[in-house]
């Protein structure tokens, strides 16, 4: 993986020490609350309901063993033992203090961590495949495309107050597993006919309340072109985005009101006068970030397959392991969804151990994924068994990847001072409702996706069922959709109608996958159904 | 009855005005009236407080000072999911006085 | 490049509330117009771009012009920071002024984008000033302020590069 030379980690020093002085002047009184939020914020320090919460970058979702064990580190350190992993690879803490806010990033720089972009209207930490590098499905590692953009972007001095925030993901496989039609720029690296790399904008996609799946833009921008490419299509954004109406200001609805024909056109204008201004780093940037992702020693000639003859360990390897491009290899996911438990919480000890397990199993690396779950990516499968043996032994070897208990949940109004409502309690009631009629299982696949307002941080809208929660005259009320996708055949759930208390919604969703499971043909999944047969039948059952 | 309510600056810890010092506990919060305003610009400026916004609040059968929205009863007693970590960490009906 | 000229002296505010300069140049003594009266006239030398303007309706215009003021209402508005590449890749090398909402830290990333005088409507701390124009030893990208990014550096730069 990528690792900093004294340039990168002269910048994050820099940036802490920035920082340390802007806590100092915001403690001195010489920057009022109004100024310091934006810096604070630039350095992923928001305030919560409770307390700081600090959210810290995990650039693309890879980590060392080291930074995770860093992360266990502040945990226990700086909060109150345990960290919340996030829909955009990333980990918050909520009990953070200010004046202790420098003193962690402080501790984060000596891993090459930090908290930069993580918040604020500026370009955010550039997301990518968890299983980038793994997969047997990518043309290449979209890893270091994502690197030169973190470089790129990071205190970029034209691109920090944009009208409102922006997130790029990156993926170079047809199969998209990092929601990035729902980014405000997705970039796919994919393969021409030549057999040459080259990459293929999408702009304009988001939740949010005005949810939208984004535009192709161009289908093909040379790899030696990447950055003034990104940077045409921020300086567009940055020019013309709305500032009249937060809610009206991401790049989607700037797309939506002037055409993705009218802007592309617009950023090809912009990018023709940018090819002559040597915004492009030289390729032999792009190769050197390249050597970084290099293959791990992977042992040659192993074979496939692995002995399953303990039920609960065939479970678990049917369910939570991705077929890895070595043979003999495989792509394993923890999941942070226990029966009952909070989607995306792990403890310090929890962190400490997935570290070790990625020194001992994975080549020194795990990754952080949009679903809250952690993968260890290169994983032997003659060791596999092993590796859940321990994993088993810390409460850690949920098998229930993808299925209904594998809920997305943001951290609703238990912490977050947007949330209208809460989405842990929910998502606890709802797989303790699966495991206890034991239909998890039967059910298969089944996304379910739990958002505590509309800002849409659990990608309810994206969720084969999805659930937003708002504020009914005081109450918490939660609506269903159904029929959201973040994949390769991305959709937008629908809303089924008047929404439901908190009980009323589980057992919503009880009802809504009987008639799944009454309806469903040979291998359909519930969005299959779904899409077959419509809402009406769901409708039907809810409220006839 | 009206009570103030912010963060600490340093701490982010949340915080209730009771007359002449910012508490931890909502039960120590003291009816503010119209001073509201006046009182939350003066600590704002001083730094003792981050955000400070007055709310609607009631005395509950028990005597307890209870915030009118669900929000600030959250703030008041700390994550409904982890009550371990709440303010009433051993009142198995901490979650439920939320609601 | 030219020291800041000094910002204590009352007298040397007079010229439009200057704090920060980097020229060495004789300052427009004229009030700056609007971009729209000065498409429309021929003696104004000076311009001042709204967060609203098209800093390219200027790029005809920019062998009469000696000062472009660029003004932030509010810092959160950062179109200012476009409009003044703009005018810098075009080749303008008159004066660049941000004024209004200009605080200390934005200085640093205005000075990347080409700006070369300041003009806050509430006079900073000199000494945070300067601390946050020194903010980055080196830098990731290129901008319009002629410094080698760090990725060209690596590369044979001038500074050597390579890892260390």
């Amino acid at each position: 993986m990528y690792q900093y030379d004294r340039y990168d980690q002269q910048m994050v020093d820099a940036r802490v020490a920035d920082f340390r002085d802007q806590v100092r002047r915001r403690l001195d009184g010489k920057l009022t609350e109004d100024q310091f939020k934006p810096l604070r914020l630039m350095n992923g320090l928001y305030l919560q309901l409770h307390a700081y919460m600090l959210r810290v970058a995990v650039p693309y979702g890879t980590l060392s063993a080291a930074q995770m064990h860093m992360l266990g580190t502040i945990a226990d350190k700086y909060d109150r033992g345990y960290g919340h992993f996030t829909t955009r690879q990333n980990i918050q803490y909520n009990w953070i203090r200010l004046e202790d806010a420098p003193d962690i990033l402080s501790e984060l720089s000596t891993v090459e961590m930090h908290a930069i972009q993580t918040s604020g209207n500026c370009i955010r930490n550039i997301s990518a495949d968890h299983f980038a590098g793994a997969a047997a499905d990518e043309v290449a590692d979209p890893r270091p495309y994502a690197e030169l953009m973190r470089q790129w972007s990071s205190f970029h001095p034209e691109f920090s107050y944009l009208p409102r925030k922006f997130k790029i993901a990156v993926i170079a496989s047809e199969t998209d597993r990092a929601a990035m039609r729902l980014h405000d720029i997705g970039i796919r690296i994919h393969k021409n006919d030549a057999g040459e790399l080259g990459a293929a904008f999408y702009v304009g996609g988001g939740m949010g309340r005005t949810p939208m799946i984004s535009h192709l833009v161009r289908e093909w921008v040379p790899l030696d072109r990447l950055i003034t490419y990104a940077e045409a299509c921020l300086r567009v954004y940055n020019r013309y985005g709305r500032r009249d109406n937060k809610y009206k200001a991401r790049i989607k609805i700037l797309l939506h009101e002037i055409g993705a024909e009218d802007y592309a056109a617009q950023v090809d204008a912009e990018y023709q006068h940018l090819l002559d201004q040597g915004v492009e780093p030289p390729f032999a940037e792009l190769e050197r970030i390249r050597t970084f992702f290099a293959d791990p020693s992977f042992v040659q000639g192993l074979s496939d397959g692995v002995d399953q003859s303990d039920q609960a360990f065939a479970a678990w390897v049917q369910q939570n392991t991705h077929l890895h491009r070595m043979h003999g290899y495989t792509s394993a996911t923890i999941s942070l969804k226990p029966v009952g438990g909070i989607p995306g919480d792990a403890t310090a000890a929890q962190i400490h151990l997935m570290a070790d397990l990625a020194k001992e199993f994975s080549f020194d690396e795990c990754r952080v994924t949009h679903a809250q779950n952690i993968v260890l990516p290169h994983v032997e499968q003659r060791r596999l068994y092993e590796l859940w043996q321990r994993l088993d032994a810390a409460g850690l070897a949920t098998a229930n990847l993808d299925n209904i208990g594998d809920i997305i949940a943001c951290p609703g109004l238990d912490y977050c001072s947007l949330a209208n409502a809460r989405a842990i309690p929910l998502a606890q009631k709802i797989s303790q409702r699966f495991a206890d009629n034991g239909k998890e299982a039967v059910i298969g696949e089944l996304k379910l996706k739990i958002s505590g307002c509309i800002n849409a941080c659990g990608h309810h809208h994206a969720g084969h069922i999805g659930i937003l929660g708002v504020d009914r005259k005081g109450r918490e009320n939660y609506q269903l959709l159904l029929g959201g996708s973040e994949g390769a055949d991305t959709s937008l759930g629908k809303i089924t109608g008047p929404g439901f208390d908190e009980d009323g919604v589980v057992d919503a969703i009880e009802k809504t996958t009987e008639l799944y499971l009454a309806q469903r043909q040979e291998g359909e999944r519930f969005l299959d159904t779904y899409r077959r047969i419509g809402m009406e039948p769901f409708k039907e059952v809810l409220y006839g | 009855m009206k009570i103030l309510t912010g963060n600490d600056l340093k701490s982010g810890a949340v915080v209730w005005w009771d007359g002449r010092n910012w508490s931890l506990h909502v039960e120590d919060a003291c009816d503010v009236g119209e001073d509201a305003a006046m009182i939350a610009a003066r600590e704002d400026a001083e730094r003792r407080v981050v955000v400070p916004y007055a709310i609607e609040a009631t005395v509950d059968a028990d005597g307890r000072i209870r915030p009118a929205h669900i929000k600030d009863r959250i703030r008041a007693l700390g994550p409904t999911v982890r009550t371990d970590l709440t303010l009433r960490p051993a009142d198995p009906e901490a979650g439920t006085w939320v609601i | 490049m030219a020291e800041p000229i000094s910002g204590t002296d009352s007298e040397a505010r007079e010229l439009d509330d200057v704090q920060f300069r980097f020229r060495n140049d004789e300052m427009v003594d004229h009030p700056a117009v609007t971009v729209d009266a000065f498409v429309g006239q021929t003696n104004a030398s000076a311009v001042r771009i709204e967060p609203g303007d098209d800093a390219r309706d200027l790029l005809l215009h920019l062998d009469r012009i000696a000062l472009v003021e660029v003004n932030f209402p509010s810092f959160g508005d950062g179109r200012g920071y476009s409009a003044a590449r703009i005018l810098r890749e075009a080749g303008y090398a008159g004066e660049l002024r941000a004024v209004g909402d200009v605080l200390i830290d934005q200085l640093s990333h205005m000075r990347r984008c080409g700006f070369d005088s300041f003009a806050p409507a509430v006079r900073l701390d000199a000494t945070d000033a300067e601390r946050a124009f020194a903010t980055w030893p080196d830098v990731y990208q290129a901008a319009v302020d002629g410094r080698a990014p760090i990725w060209t550096l690596r590369h044979g730069g001038r500074d050597g590069g390579g890892n260390g």
